[in-house]
């Protein structure tokens, strides 16, 4: 449980709003969606998006500071050697004391900087230990998610499809006429960020997932949890999870896959686990058909889709394209 | 310096320029004529990949689709990439080679100067080939230049593509094959390699890179057609092949071409500035160096374009160590700049303002191509507008800067006229200005959350992508002072050239006339140490 940063709630909201530039400048940012005027990248709500948001913060200061004395060191030049205020040109063009120092500190630097990240690296790809597990498809331009195991027990026939919710589609149809600042959830802009069914996932669980693509490669990114994974046809990718508040996290496609790349957009909902496993239940029932009825009664197109639940109808799988 | 003139008594061919326009032009061997075809085809390059940019930044002007359908801004992405990296970028760098290795190391000409016609010549056919996919029933290619399949394969111009690249291939290995058969062989007496000006060592490293990742690239694109067309299925997955390892010969080519488009551009900009500065550059032999270990590096980092495929731990532990060690020679070019101008004796014509504005830019990205090495941040950077600033920020404030620092570096050499300083000044302030306002928001964006190649987006990303098209807009307009500039220094300009343009300029080219004649060097010249730039290499 890392937290540490500032929550989500109004009046935190307000104080982080009016706090220092540089507390905004590093992520003062209470949501851990876009925000208009946003400057640096999102803390997140995972345990591991610390990592990423850490690693950019040291990196980002390591280069304001190099900048700041390299360039300092120009401007310095600029000034004091014009030939305008008659400066006379030296002829020195070797200096070995100074060329070994100004290859060794960056050395130096690097090493350290190294050091962080492959910490950040080998927690990131340590997907053992995971108590539940989603797989991710992506299809031209909608997600699939199947819910596989949770808990250790494997789950059947819970997975749907998720894409762009109407609202944003109907406005991004080219000259609409409508406008894209009234797509909105509450307070909340949604535009191109909100589907039709959000991936539902507990807090609080190493959740692990398993990516790959229908079609063509796609990218499965949502910044609150800190990375993105690119989704492969023939190759199944392994990532993991483990949010720590619970929220509604947007995300969107990162990887070019075609007209609609970008409108195909993620959204997690992230639940406290009583809550979580309540949902689960109700799709667990809803996907198993009453024992009473005969035959099928075949409420959307099956025979390609064998694992989808009776929601919100995917139109067609189309995969293998 | 009278050796410099020219004596044609023993060649009775060496007149001056054919008066044909034809024979001229389309049959030049000569590499002046040849280097001036290519720097004028850079250039209408130049605008129409600017032209395409203009219709990105147009559309993202504000969220919502006004203008075009997601799938033509896609075409114009990729085009927009195609356009400016093989069409504005690359044949910039050529024509500078052409025009000027010949002068700086003595020779009278390129090695192959028929080749030479030809490797020029192919590109019009290439990039007719490419541009008018634009106006066939199926569309431009608009899979990203980087034409990762599948995807790529679902369009219906990979063969117009495929055919493209490779001809443009063809014309940069041949082009490369030039450079090097010229530096090697046809440098005066007394030229040693370690005497040479560091824009001659830096092309004659980039053309062993151009040798080397071209066919790979050829490679990769035929693979890419035998898939579409040809039933084999080299990244198929269906058919047992793999989509990823089109991504690794892909960027086993990639990387080192983008470092094809930046050491030439270390080598201007190493000219430039001790010129400005009237003092040596400071580590001739560093900078040197410098530039060949980035090139060895170049090609142990392509997966750091890969970070986000699903690689091992261990191959993404590699990837970034590696890329990590590039920042240590590019740190000794910029420390060595910097160096270069203190103590020196400065003055700011154009080519000098925008050889440092070039340095500061172009270490801004390197910042940022440093924050992108980093495996874990890049999990959140990758494919997100934080790269798109990036790659301008060494692409356009990088090589660009470069290209236009030393057009008008050498426009008086070539044309024998001066340039209008003030309009350079007013084209240099614009563009240092409004790049500026087009790019740096977008690390912002990408910060935020911004994925990159997208026609649309969330109104949170609304404020900085206005900014951004504003400054894009302004920027754009900029060039055609460029234009204008050019345009009235080869026609209109009064004011003489004098044959060493710049009171600190060094090297065998200032000892020429200006305009350069049509022949020059035909008897090699004597090389003394203290004329040329870099001639003191006593460390």
């Amino acid at each position: 449980m890392t937290s540490g940063g500032i929550k989500p709630g109004s009046i935190k909201r307000a104080v982080a709003a009016s706090a220092l530039f540089a507390l905004t400048m590093f992520g003062g940012v209470a949501s851990a969606n876009p925000q208009p005027g946003q400057l640096n990248m999102t803390r997140g709500a995972s345990t591991w998006s610390p990592e990423a948001y850490f690693l950019n913060n040291v990196a980002l200061g390591v280069c304001v500071v190099i900048g700041i004395l390299v360039f300092g060191a120009m401007f310095i030049a600029m000034f004091r050697f014009r030939k305008s205020r008659g400066a006379v040109a030296e002829k020195w063009s070797h200096n070995t004391t100074l060329e070994i120092v100004w290859t060794t500190i960056p050395v130096i630097i690097l090493i350290v900087l190294a050091y962080l990240a492959t910490g950040g690296l080998r927690t990131f790809a340590d997907t053992t230990g995971s108590q539940m597990t989603v797989k991710v498809t992506g299809y031209q331009w909608k997600w699939r998610y199947d819910y596989v195991e949770y808990q250790g027990k494997a789950i059947d026939k819970v997975g749907f499809m998720s894409k762009l919710d109407r609202e944003s589609d109907e406005t991004r149809q080219l000259n609409s006429g409508l406008d894209p600042h009234n797509v909105k959830v509450g307070d909340e802009n949604t535009y191109l960020l909100n589907v039709d069914k959000p991936l539902v996932v507990p807090v609080g669980t190493k959740i692990r997932f398993v990516i790959t693509a229908g079609d063509v490669i796609h990218s499965w990114w949502v910044p609150a949890l800190g990375w993105k994974m690119d989704a492969i046809p023939g190759i199944v990718n392994a990532a993991w999870t483990n949010i720590t508040e619970p929220g509604t996290y947007r995300g969107q496609c990162a990887e070019l896959c075609g007209q609609d790349h970008g409108f195909m957009p993620i959204v997690v909902q992230a639940l406290p686990k009583a809550e979580f496993e309540k949902w689960l239940a109700e799709q667990e029932a809803a996907a198993t058909p009453p024992p009473a009825q005969p035959a099928a009664p075949a409420p959307a197109s099956t025979a390609a889709a064998p694992k989808t639940a009776a929601v919100d109808a995917p139109v067609s799988q189309g995969h293998q394209g | 310096m009278a050796h410099a003139a020219t004596h044609d008594h023993h060649h009775d061919d060496h007149h001056g320029a054919p008066k044909n326009f034809f024979v001229r032009w389309c049959m030049s061997t000569n590499h002046k004529d040849i280097g001036t075809l290519y720097l004028v085809f850079s250039l209408l390059m130049f605008f129409i990949g600017g032209s395409f940019a203009m219709v990105i930044r147009a559309e993202l002007f504000k969220p919502g689709m006004q203008l075009v359908q997601p799938y033509f801004f896609n075409e114009m992405t990729t085009m927009h990439a195609l356009v400016m990296i093989f069409g504005a970028v690359m044949p910039a760098f050529v024509g500078l080679g052409n025009w000027m290795i010949p002068l700086m190391i003595g020779a009278p000409d390129m090695a192959l100067p028929r080749m030479n016609n030809l490797s020029f010549w192919i590109l019009p056919f290439a990039f007719s080939l490419l541009l008018s996919t634009l106006f066939l029933p199926g569309g431009g290619p608009a899979g990203g230049w980087t034409m990762y399949p599948p995807l790529s394969l679902q369009g219906d111009s990979v063969a117009y593509l495929v055919f493209a690249v490779h001809l443009m291939g063809i014309s940069s290995i041949m082009g490369a094959i030039n450079i090097i058969a010229t530096i090697l062989n046809m440098r005066a007496p007394g030229m040693d390699l370690l005497k040479m000006p560091v824009f001659v060592w830096s092309w004659l490293i980039t053309a062993f890179l151009l040798i080397a990742v071209m066919p790979v690239l050829a490679g990769a694109v035929t693979m890419l057609l035998t898939d579409k067309y040809f039933g084999t299925s080299f990244f198929n997955a269906a058919g047992g092949g793999d989509p990823v390892l089109f991504q690794h010969i892909f960027w086993f080519f990639g990387h080192p071409e983008v470092y094809i488009m930046i050491l030439p551009a270390f080598g201007l900009v190493s000219e430039i500035i001790p010129t400005f500065a009237r003092k040596p550059i400071f580590g001739y032999k560093a900078m040197v160096f410098a530039i060949a270990s980035i090139a060895f590096l170049s090609f142990i980092v392509w997966a750091h374009h890969m970070f986000a495929v699903g690689l091992p731990l261990g191959g993404e532990i590699f990837f970034m160590y590696a890329t990590m060690l590039i920042a240590v020679p590019t740190g000794v070019k910029v420390f060595n700049w910097v160096s270069t101008m203190w103590g020196g004796s400065m003055t700011f014509e154009t080519p000098m303002l925008f050889a440092i504005a070039f340095v500061i830019l172009f270490t801004i990205g390197g910042f940022s191509g440093l924050m992108l090495a980093l495996a874990p941040a890049d999990f959140q950077y990758h494919d997100t507008y934080f790269v798109v600033a990036h790659f301008h920020y060494v692409l356009v404030t990088g090589a660009i800067f470069a290209i236009i620092a030393g057009t008008y570096y050498w426009l008086p050499k070539w044309t024998g006229r001066m340039y209008s300083e003030t309009w350079g000044k007013i084209h240099f302030w614009n563009s240092v200005i409004w790049v500026n306002v087009l790019f740096f928001p977008q690390h912002f964006l990408g910060l935020a959350g911004m994925p990159r190649r997208i026609p649309d987006y969330n109104v949170a990303f609304a404020n900085f992508n206005m900014i951004s098209s504003i400054g894009g807009f302004l920027f754009g307009a900029s060039q055609l002072i460029f234009l204008g500039v050019i345009i009235h220094a080869v026609w209109f300009s009064k004011k003489k050239a004098p044959d060493r343009v710049w009171e600190g300029a060094k090297g065998l080219e200032w000892t020429l006339p200006s305009p350069a004649p049509y022949h020059t060097f035909d008897v090699p010249p004597v090389i003394h140490d203290d004329e040329l730039a870099h001639g003191h290499v006593e460390d």
